[in-house]
Formats: structure tokens, C-alpha cells, sequence
């Protein structure tokens, strides 16, 4: 089963990669990623869906927490939390599919973003499973084109975020003496 | 200068002495108590080198890269503090990637400086540019590139606070030339601000109180202790929980000399080599006390079958240990020695309380737990056993534990030497024994030498090598020789890579396949090329005199032990099978008692 993890980390070169590492070197496939900055712009809020084996779910996000960089990994998978995603299909479609088109699209509240002679550019959000449906639907008229953003995940419950406070550095502040 | 995007909260007070990043790199390193570090210049480290050159901390310039890692884990190893290593960009930082993968492994606390081309270069393929700061992500606890001078002394200071603080282990700061040419102004770092740097020291009372029960409670208890005992100097709590609780105790590879050797609670190592009596009171145990340890699979054999009656108290400063490999009943996340000290408190509280639960049925229990347990002991001890014909390994770790006495500083290499020197060698103290536990990194024992030496001018340390491992680390005789360090090399020649050829021998129907070390070089003129003294042997009368000179020679001394080729570890738990299920050595050779 795909696990959803939503990481808060901080907004750093190489922490991507810090995260994904966890991942990587454990032989797990990134099946969608996201990331972007929060209302603090020095941190950043990643959702991962990977699936990773049960009995190993829990050590991989205890391995994500380890990481400096990372604020908070936690496991959305089966906590309470919305799991949405958006995605944008490009349909190509004759004159006679147009009006089918866009009541499906209006079927799945999405919105038309372009529209040419060509077909449409479509824009769908809403949860992974729907939007895999409305992909389907959308197929039936023709020839697709597809990208897709990843899971976008929060949760729901209130999690007390454990930060480490400052400690002070244990240098000596004056000169230092030869030895 | 201002701050920088990586360290916001840099101060932007220019209060400090005016210096170049080298200097400023210097001034840390002496803040942080740095006495000493090991190294290797090259192009872009130039800067760093020159400023060195005036300057009171002693670099010890090694003869290859890996080294300089091994030799300041060496140095942490044997004294607890920060190893500090420097390396150029580029191949310099590659030949740093094995040692620092050892130190993550075996969690030794060290700070790994590396060059790096001119920032205005990076990413163009300069000459020796390597992407060090994405090699070294997962071979270090945490790695930095600083982008410029302003954020240098934060990024020094945190880089050792995280190498030594929580569950220690190897950071690397890769610094670019112009860092280290660029002017700027000092000013002290007075605090470290890791916002997710999740530390967890003291350990949940209640869970501490449950633990405390459990263990007074137990008819079959047993301490196992692992190298985070070492790490977190827990020994002395240690001692006094193991013998409060009235345990046996064994000690992992990674925690020889946790407890002394010759502790009467003390068993042996337990494992794939461990000992018959350690393995059987692992299995037979009705509690297990497991402090600062991993369950690693050398230590566990198959994990259904390990300890399969007991429950399982876990002390671990790491929480992603707890419930890695066995869920234990108490899970304890805090440093091993706040916990202990701790836990011995209440114990003795509820001692005092004398609750009926301490009665005499428990009292029984323990006695024959305790008869059982010296009567594994009694009945299969490790091997010592002398050839009148030939130096058996056994015989010559025999020998040097004889001649240590429990106090000799021992570093050893990977393989069948390091299993018996891990059996027969005690260790009466804390951070003695000194090897690449969970790496397994031949080559290690030569330059760890060199660091715990450096650090410990007061101490006998042996450097027990295999001839493989020992090849690999050669070069090195020339910084022994240079730095003046009379390190006692012992080398248990047996011609073969030897624990490779063990497991030819026993599962791969005996095809020695390039495992035959031919061309060994004669110790004797090795030795007098670089300049020390040099002996080979292989009869069993000249062992003892031999060592004896090697130790009374003032200097480095290189001593070849030609021993039995075709010995075997034992007892051995074949890979993949439950610790209980131990192989013995087939036949006792014909032999006199020690």
C-alpha cells in the first residue's frame, strides 16, 4: 500500500535530497513528490507516496526525523489528513467530442485552462483515486496528454511540532591560549 | 558581509579580529580544543596549509587519505573526543569515503574538512572538483558546504557539536578555496541553533521505573551492552547496574572493556564468534537489559530465534534503533548513562522498600540462573590452546593479553585476527580495543594505531594486523616513523585472507579462490627500510621473548607472526542461522594447555 509522509524541513540546498536519500538507499521508489516553502520561507513542506513494506514504515520516517534538516516527518498514511492532488490533461478532440468534453470535465469540477481547434487544456483537482477516473474519462476521447503534481498532503490532527531549542556553543569566547 | 541564506542568524556585527577563512578555520578548530588532526594538502587546501604553518595545533601529515580518517577515529576512539581529519577537493575527499562511512557505523565522533575548487568553478569539471558535499551525504551524520567566510564559524561549531552530541558520527565541512583566501571578521559563535536536531537525553521516568521492576523481577536476567556504552562513557554506571541488578553481562564487539574482562558478571562477546556460554545465556534469558546497542545481525544470528523467552528492555540515545530490529517490551530513548544512573536509583529504592516480590522464590531462581551461566562458561571456553610445533593465533593473542594485562591500548584489522583478539584479548577498561566493528574495513588497524598513540603517548598499544589488512596499510609506517610513535605492529601472518578462506573452507566446498597472499615482504628489511626494527617468527618457544622485545624496544616495532595457515574461528554461527546453533572447532589439535 502506498504510505503518504508529509516532511517539514528546512529550506536548505541538499535536504531534498537528504529526505530522498532515506528513501533511495533502502531501494524505495518515489511513486510522487511535492515540495514547496511555508508561511516561513525558510522552511519547506515536502509530501512523499512511496511504498515502503509495513513492518518498515515506521523506521523509515524515524530515519527522516533523524535528519538535521527535518523538522518533522510524520506518517499520514492512516492519521487523519486530506491527501489532494492536481492534475492537467491535454485532450485532443474533433469538433463533434468538444461539448462531451467539457461536461465531463464539469462532472469532475474542473476547469478549462486552454482551448484551441486542437482540443482542450484541462485542470482537475481533487483526490488521487478521482483524478485517476477522470484521466480514464478524459482517454475515451481521444489521444491525452498527462502531468500529473503529486500528492498534496495535511493533517488534520494538531501535532505538537518539537523543535530543539538554541543551546549554547560550548567554545570558549576569549582568546584561546597556545598549548 | 551579511548573512547568508544557509545560516540566517548568523550575527551581522563585524566585532571580530579581521582574518582569512584559513585562519578563522584555525581559530575554531583551537576553540573546539582541536590539539591535533590528520591530513593530507593539496591544490585548493594550499590556503588552509599556509596558515597552518604558523600556528600551534599539530597537523600529522599521513601518506594516503583513509588514514588520516583512521587515525582520527583512532584518536576519538581511544579518548572520547572529536577526530578532526582535512583532505584537498577531489580524489583527496574520495579517499576520505570508506573512514567515514566507519565512523557512521560505528557512531565515532569526528569532523572531516575537506577542500573544494573556487566557488566561481564549481560545477564546470575543474581540475580535481568532485561533488563532495553529494558523495559524503550518506557517509556522514550531516555534511556543509560553506557558500562564504561569514557563515564559516557557525557552520565549524555546529559541524562539531553535531559530530559529538546525541548518537555521535562523522561530519564533513567542504570549504572552496576562496572561503579560505576571503578576509573577514571573527566573531565568537555563541550559540547553535538546530531547530530539527532532535536530541533525546534523559530517558521517560515511568518507563525508567517499569525497566527498574522488570530487572529486579527477572529469575534470568542479562546485560547487553553495546558500544554506546563506550561512546556515552557509561562504564562506571555500567558496572555498578550490572552488579546491582545481580546480571550477567555481556559486551559486543563494539563495547569490549564496557565492563572490565575481569569482572565476575562478565561473560564474553556474544555472536557470531562470541562464546559458547554469552550465545546460550543470550537465548536463555527470561530479560533482556540492552544498552546502547543495535541488535546488529552479527550479534543476533536469525532474529525469530534470538532470545526467544525474553523480554526486552532497550536503552538507546538513537531513537530509530528502538524497534528496529526487535520491538522491545520497554523502550528507553535517552543517553545510556543519565538512564542507568537513573535506573540504579531506583532500584536501590525499591530495594530498600524490600518488596516481597525480591523474595526467596526469585532469590532461587537467580542462584541457578548464575550456575547455569558458569557452567556454559566452565564447559566451552574460547580456545587457548599452544602447538608445541607451530604458533597457533590463539597462542599469540594468548601471549599479548598475557603481556597487556588488560591495559594495553589493542587496534586491530578485520578478519580472523580481530575475532580472536576480540575473544581472548580482555580489555579491563574502556576505549583499549579499537577496530572497525561495523564497516569491517581492512586497513583500519595501522593508522587507528597512529591516532589512539598520538592521543595516548602514555600507552603499550598494539596494532594487531592481518597480512592483508596490514598491506593495505603500509604507507603509513613512514608517519609512524616521522611522528615517532612506537606502536607495536603484530602481524598474525597466515598467508591467506583469512576469514575469506574460512568460509571457502566451510561453505564454499574449500575453493580457495583468491584468497592466497603471496609475496609477503620480509618484516625484517620492511622494517629497517623505513628505518625501525623489525622481526619475523614462526616457532611457539620465541613468541613470548619476541613480544617481550617488541614492547621494550623503544620505538615502532614490527613483529611477523608466521602462525597456523589453516586455523578457524570458533565457535562460528553460520550466516543466516540462530546464535544458539553454534559450529566447533572440529577437533582440539594435539597441544599442551596454556
Amino acid at each position: 500500500m502506498l504510505q503518504t509522509i508529509s516532511i517539514l524541513l528546512e529550506n536548505k540546498p541538499g535536504a531534498l535530497l537528504r529526505v530522498t536519500g532515506v528513501l533511495s538507499a533502502r531501494g524505495y521508489n518515489i511513486e510522487t513528490l511535492t515540495v514547496a516553502k511555508t508561511l516561513d520561507p525558510e522552511l519547506s513542506r515536502m509530501t512523499i507516496t512511496v511504498d515502503v513494506e509495513d513492518r518498515l514504515r515506521t523506521q523509515v520516517v524515524k530515519q527522516m526525523n533523524k535528519l538535521v534538516n527535518v523538522l518533522q516527518a510524520s506518517d499520514l498514511t492512516d492519521a487523519p489528513a486530506v491527501i489532494r492532488e492536481m492534475v492537467l490533461v491535454r485532450v485532443r478532440c474533433p469538433q463533434d467530442t468538444r461539448t462531451s468534453v467539457l461536461k465531463e470535465a464539469e462532472i469532475f469540477h474542473s476547469r478549462i485552462v486552454d482551448s484551441s481547434v486542437e482540443g482542450f487544456a484541462i485542470e482537475a483537482t481533487g483526490d488521487p483515486e478521482k483524478l485517476d477516473e477522470f484521466i480514464e474519462v478524459m482517454r475515451s476521447y481521444g489521444e491525452i496528454e498527462v502531468s500529473r503534481s503529486g500528492s498534496v498532503g495535511m493533517s488534520l490532527e494538531t501535532r505538537k511540532l518539537r523543535l530543539q531549542p538554541p543551546v549554547p556553543a560550548a567554545v570558549p569566547s576569549g582568546p584561546v591560549p597556545a598549548i | 558581509m551579511q548573512a547568508t541564506d544557509n545560516h540566517p542568524h548568523i550575527r551581522r556585527a563585524e566585532t571580530g579580529k579581521l582574518m582569512t577563512g584559513a585562519e578563522m578555520l584555525l581559530e575554531c578548530l583551537a576553540r573546539e580544543g582541536v590539539e591535533c588532526f590528520f591530513g593530507y594538502p593539496g591544490g585548493v587546501t594550499i590556503p588552509f596549509y599556509d596558515a597552518l604553518y604558523s600556528h600551534h595545533i599539530r597537523h600529522v601529515l599521513v601518506r594516503h587519505e583513509e588514514n588520516a580518517v583512521f587515525a582520527a577515529e583512532g584518536w576519538a576512539r581511544a579518548t572520547g573526543k572529536v577526530g578532526v581529519c582535512c583532505a584537498t577537493s577531489g580524489p583527496g575527499a574520495t579517499n576520505l569515503l570508506t573512514g567515514l562511512v566507519d565512523a557512521l557505523m560505528d557512531s565515532i565522533p569526528l569532523v572531516a574538512i575537506t577542500g573544494q575548487v573556487h566557488s566561481k568553478l564549481i560545477g564546470s569539471d575543474a581540475f580535481q572538483e568532485a561533488d563532495t558535499f553529494g558523495i559524503t551525504r550518506p557517509a556522514t551524520k550531516h555534511n556543509f558546504m560553506v557558500k562564504s567566510i561569514a557563515e564559516l564559524p557557525q557552520i565549524v561549531h555546529e559541524a562539531f557539536f553535531l559530530a559529538a552530541s546525541g548518537r555521535p558520527g562523522p561530519v564533513l565541512v567542504d570549504i572552496p578555496k576562496d572561503v579560505f583566501q576571503a578576509r573577514g571578521h571573527y566573531t565568537p559563535v555563541d550559540t547553535i541553533h538546530l531547530p530539527g536536531y532532535k536530541l533525546f537525553t534523559e530517558g521517560h521516568a515511568g518507563q525508567i521505573r517499569r525497566a527498574a521492576q522488570l530487572v529486579l523481577e527477572a529469575e534470568r536476567p542479562l546485560v547487553y551492552a553495546g558500544g554506546g556504552v563506550v561512546l556515552g562513557n557509561a562504564s562506571a554506571e555500567l558496572t555498578e547496574f550490572t552488579e546491582l541488578a545481580d546480571s550477567p553481562a555481556v559486551c559486543t564487539l563494539m563495547a569490549l572493556g564496557a565492563l572490565p574482562a575481569n569482572h565476575p558478571n562478565y561473560i564474553s562477546m556474544p555472536g557470531m564468534h562470541g562464546s559458547y556460554a554469552a550465545n546460550m545465556a543470550m537465548t536463555d534469558c527470561d530479560l533482556l537489559i540492552a544498552l546502547g546497542t543495535r541488535f546488529d545481525d552479527r550479534v543476533t544470528g536469525v532474529l525469530s530465534s534470538f532470545a526467544r523467552h525474553a523480554r526486552v528492555i532497550h536503552v538507546d540515545i538513537d531513537p530509530a534503533e528502538v524497534g528496529k530490529n526487535r520491538n522491545p517490551d520497554i523502550p528507553i530513548v535517552g543517553d545510556v548513562k543519565r538512564v542507568l544512573g537513573k535506573m540504579i536509583k531506583v532500584m536501590q529504592e525499591i530495594k530498600a522498600e524490600n518488596k516481597p516480590e525480591l523474595g526467596e522464590k526469585k532469590t532461587e531462581a537467580r542462584k541457578k540462573w548464575w550456575n547455569t551461566v558458569r557452567a556454559w562458561k566452565a564447559e566451552r571456553p574460547f580456545d587457548r590452546i599452544h602447538s608445541d610445533t607451530e604458533i597457533r593465533p590463539q597462542h599469540l593473542m594468548d601471549a599479548i593479553d598475557k603481556l597487556s594485562g588488560g591495559q594495553a591500548i589493542v587496534t586491530s584489522d578485520v578478519g580472523q585476527h580481530q575475532m580472536w583478539a576480540a575473544q581472548l584479548i580482555g580489555f579491563n577498561e574502556p576505549r583499549l580495543w579499537i577496530n572497525s566493528g561495523g564497516l569491517g574495513a581492512m586497513g583500519f588497524g595501522l593508522p587507528s594505531a597512529m591516532g589512539a598513540q598520538m592521543a595516548r603517548p602514555d600507552k603499550l598499544v598494539f596494532a594487531i594486523c592481518g597480512d592483508g589488512g596490514f598491506q593495505m596499510a603500509i604507507p603509513e609506517l613512514a608517519t609512524i616513523v616521522s611522528q615517532g610513535l612506537p606502536v607495536k605492529i603484530i602481524i598474525m601472518n597466515n598467508g591467506y585472507l583469512g576469514m575469506v578462506r574460512q568460509w571457502q573452507t566451510l561453505f564454499y566446498n574449500n575453493r580457495l579462490s583468491s584468497v592466497v597472499l603471496e609475496g609477503f615482504p620480509d618484516a625484517e628489511k620492511l622494517a629497517s627500510a623505513y628505518g625501525f626494527q623489525g622481526r619475523t617468527i614462526d616457532k611457539p618457544w620465541q613468541l613470548m621473548d619476541a613480544l617481550k622485545e617488541a614492547i621494550d624496544y623503544p620505538g615502532p616495532y614490527l613483529l611477523n607472526v608466521k602462525v597456523t595457515p589453516d586455523e578457524n574461528v570458533y565457535p562460528m554461527v553460520p550466516a543466516g542461522g540462530a546464535i544458539f546453533d553454534m559450529v566447533f572447532a572440529p577437533e582440539t589439535p594435539a597441544a599442551v594447555p596454556a
